[in-house]
């Protein structure tokens, strides 16, 4: 996890205007949104801005465009919120609130010479993404690279050529699992913990990000220590309430963790025993 | 800076008051409302609860008449300095549509700066408290606009109240810091006069204005003896040692089912602390969608929507919020801003309708955690 310095802004609580660059669907209930970012703004891997919608409400998302390109501001959305639904509705030209980005990252420089162990549920490929971005950027730098992503239904799999393009390589595995399909799918049906056996990487030389609902981490996290990574090895992004995104607003406390500036990724070494705890 | 104390009469007091309003300050102390004791407005000691005093006991608070004319003669009411430093319903932000379809944001102006006549030294330390929440690292706008320019006349306690503990917690009774002047009322039936010390620059150049005599030894001697016998005299307590790692050891501890039968999850304890310091936004706009503003209101983690992520609640459970609430108070919030976020004032004792008390119920986490570990 790197630290991230303070903000420079004079008022992190304040959104800056920025133009949308361009608005898609992803899947039925997602969709993508592209800004032109401020000047100088650059951002990690895992990191998330919050998006302010004038005059309806804000919420965090994480950002999932290639941190190489930081002024391309990609986001991959759930429309299931009064906000994000309004978010839907933004078109190229129009202009949205930002403030970010917070929060801390993935490990993507301390993966350097590691296998690279990506696990993603559902929506949560989307923060996922721009480490692998970043990873197949310097694929040199890295072991062995695997994807895993288990998702509701067919339907639902979200970056689907991109998915195609990757698992045509042959420098990465990708595995995907699908909790429910019809006879038209001939892909695994199961939850994700169960890809991670089947996975090629070396356990005692790499490095997991783990992205997806709670119950999915507190599983995945176990497996991955079953099969012999260490736990300061496993990275988890949680997902709390946030309303500031500084530290103010107290939504996003996870034991003595605020999710939005101490988080969100943290070690299995570091939470495991909390996510095994009804309600923290 | 001389430093030394003086000693004031009533119309001292009173002519302190008006120096400070003098100063640019909002003055603001202890009033009676609704039958309770206050921060409100204050222009002369007339408005101070003279001869007033209050009782206290778990989920009971009550005013009382006393046989003199003391000015500070009761311990803190349901409100603190929070309301005026950390305020609620206040804009984060003001903005508005501009021409080309975009938006510009505008920084509210800051209101007059408080003075606090009267403020007790657990709210003061409570003050401390949040200055790390709110201007450590990022700077909080509506607290450090309101906090820039605060001036603090402590008024140090010789008579705890029913529910105080801050001895414990080492806020009381007497400030050690953070103030401009502390004053400790003596009274009985001979006599009747404040001992006044000054702790900044600008509390000793108030005292100056006043022209008030140096106090005496014995003077100086009594007040310290009232103090020490106010120490002595409080009612209740908190071991803090090993508490922190205690209360987290004791996460799956059947108490807190225990006290969910209790615990209504009203939030009365998280809106009287002095302390606590969350809030949630609400982004408005006018109906012609033109001007918008964000405001922030307090919240409480004993709200079910407090936890609100997409899906549901992550503490449904009034178990949960509560643990949540003792938890982070005496323990995590330790790691995170390197000290207790309680400073033993009573209030959340007070204040509960059931009259939950947080010394009782950390003391009995921390007793099962004790004799977990020896088994």
């Amino acid at each position: 996890m790197q630290t991230i310095p303070e903000s420079t802004q004079i008022d992190p609580m304040a959104p800056v205007p920025c133009k949308v660059t361009a608005q898609w669907d992803v899947t039925e209930d997602t969709f993508g949104l592209r800004l032109a970012a401020p000047a100088g703004y650059s951002f990690q891997p895992g990191q998330f801005n919050m998006l302010y919608q004038f005059g309806v409400g804000e919420v965090a998302i994480s950002i999932s465009g290639d941190p190489a390109y930081p002024e391309s501001l990609v986001h991959t959305i759930r429309g299931v919120g009064a906000v994000t639904k309004s978010l839907r509705n933004l078109r190229a030209g129009d202009v949205v609130g930002m403030r970010g980005p917070f929060g801390n990252s993935w490990p993507v420089e301390q993966a350097v010479g590691h296998d690279v162990v990506l696990v993603a549920g559902g929506i949560g490929l989307a923060p996922l993404r721009p480490a692998l971005l970043h990873v197949l950027n310097n694929r040199n730098d890295y072991g062995r690279v695997v994807l895993l992503y288990g998702t509701r239904t067919p339907r639902d799999i979200l970056f689907q050529q991109e998915l195609q393009e990757w698992r045509g390589r042959f420098d990465m595995d990708v595995l995907v699992a699908v909790d429910a399909a019809g006879r038209d799918w001939h892909g695994s049906v199961g939850v994700v913990t169960k890809l991670i056996g089947r996975a090629p990487f070396d356990p005692h030389n790499a490095v997991a990000m783990v992205c997806g609902p709670e119950i999915m981490m507190r599983f995945t996290g176990r497996e991955l220590v079953t099969r012999g990574i260490q736990p300061s090895m496993v990275y988890l992004s949680m997902e709390r309430n946030m309303k500031c995104a500084v530290g103010f607003c107290g939504h996003c406390q996870f034991g003595s963790a605020f999710v939005c500036k101490n988080g969100p990724v943290f070690t299995y070494d570091d939470i495991g025993d909390l996510l095994d705890i009804r309600e923290v | 800076m001389t430093t030394a104390p003086v000693i004031l009469d009533r119309a001292a007091i009173d002519a302190m008051i008006g120096v400070i309003e003098g100063r640019g300050h909002r003055v603001v102390g202890p009033v009676v409302r609704s039958g309770a004791v206050v921060l409100g407005d204050l222009s002369s000691t007339a408005d101070l609860p003279v001869g007033i005093s209050d009782e206290q006991t778990p989920g009971r608070y009550r005013l009382t008449a006393r046989d003199d004319e003391a000015l500070f003669g009761y311990v803190v009411g349901p409100s603190s300095a929070k309301p005026f430093l950390h305020a609620t319903g206040v804009p984060v932000w003001q903005g508005e549509r501009t021409a080309d379809g975009s938006f510009a944001t505008r920084k509210p102006e800051a209101p007059t700066p408080v003075a606090f006549i009267g403020i007790r030294p657990c709210d003061l330390a409570a003050i401390g408290i949040q200055d790390k929440v709110f201007l450590n690292g990022y700077r909080d706008g509506v607290y450090g606009d309101r906090r820039e320019g605060v001036f603090s006349v402590v008024v140090n306690c010789v008579e705890p109240g029913g529910t105080c503990f801050c001895t414990s917690m080492g806020t009381g009774p007497r400030a050690s810091k953070g103030y401009d002047i502390a004053v400790t009322e003596v009274i009985d039936d001979e006599e009747h006069w404040f001992l006044a010390e000054p702790g900044s620059d600008a509390g000793q150049e108030v005292l100056a204005q006043l022209g008030a005599a140096p106090a005496s030894d014995d003077e100086r001697v009594r007040v310290e003896n009232l103090l020490v016998d106010a120490a002595d005299r409080m009612g209740r307590g908190l071991d803090t040692e090993g508490l922190p790692e205690a209360i987290k050891a004791s996460m799956e501890s059947p108490r807190w089912d225990e006290i969910a039968k209790r615990c209504m999850a009203c939030a009365n304890c998280t809106l009287v602390c002095p302390t606590c310091f969350c809030a949630t936004v609400e982004d408005e706009t006018d109906l012609a969608g033109l001007e918008a503003q964000r405001v922030r209101r307090w919240d409480s983690c004993f709200n079910e929507e407090f936890s609100y992520i997409h899906g549901g609640s992550l503490r449904p459970s009034t178990y949960a919020r509560y643990r949540q609430w003792l938890t982070h108070k005496l323990s995590t919030w330790v790691d995170q801003f390197g000290e207790m976020g309680c400073v033993g004032c009573g209030r959340c004792i007070t204040w509960c309708p059931v009259g939950i008390d947080i010394t009782v119920e950390a003391a009995a986490l921390a007793a099962a955690a004790k004799e977990a570990t020896h088994v």
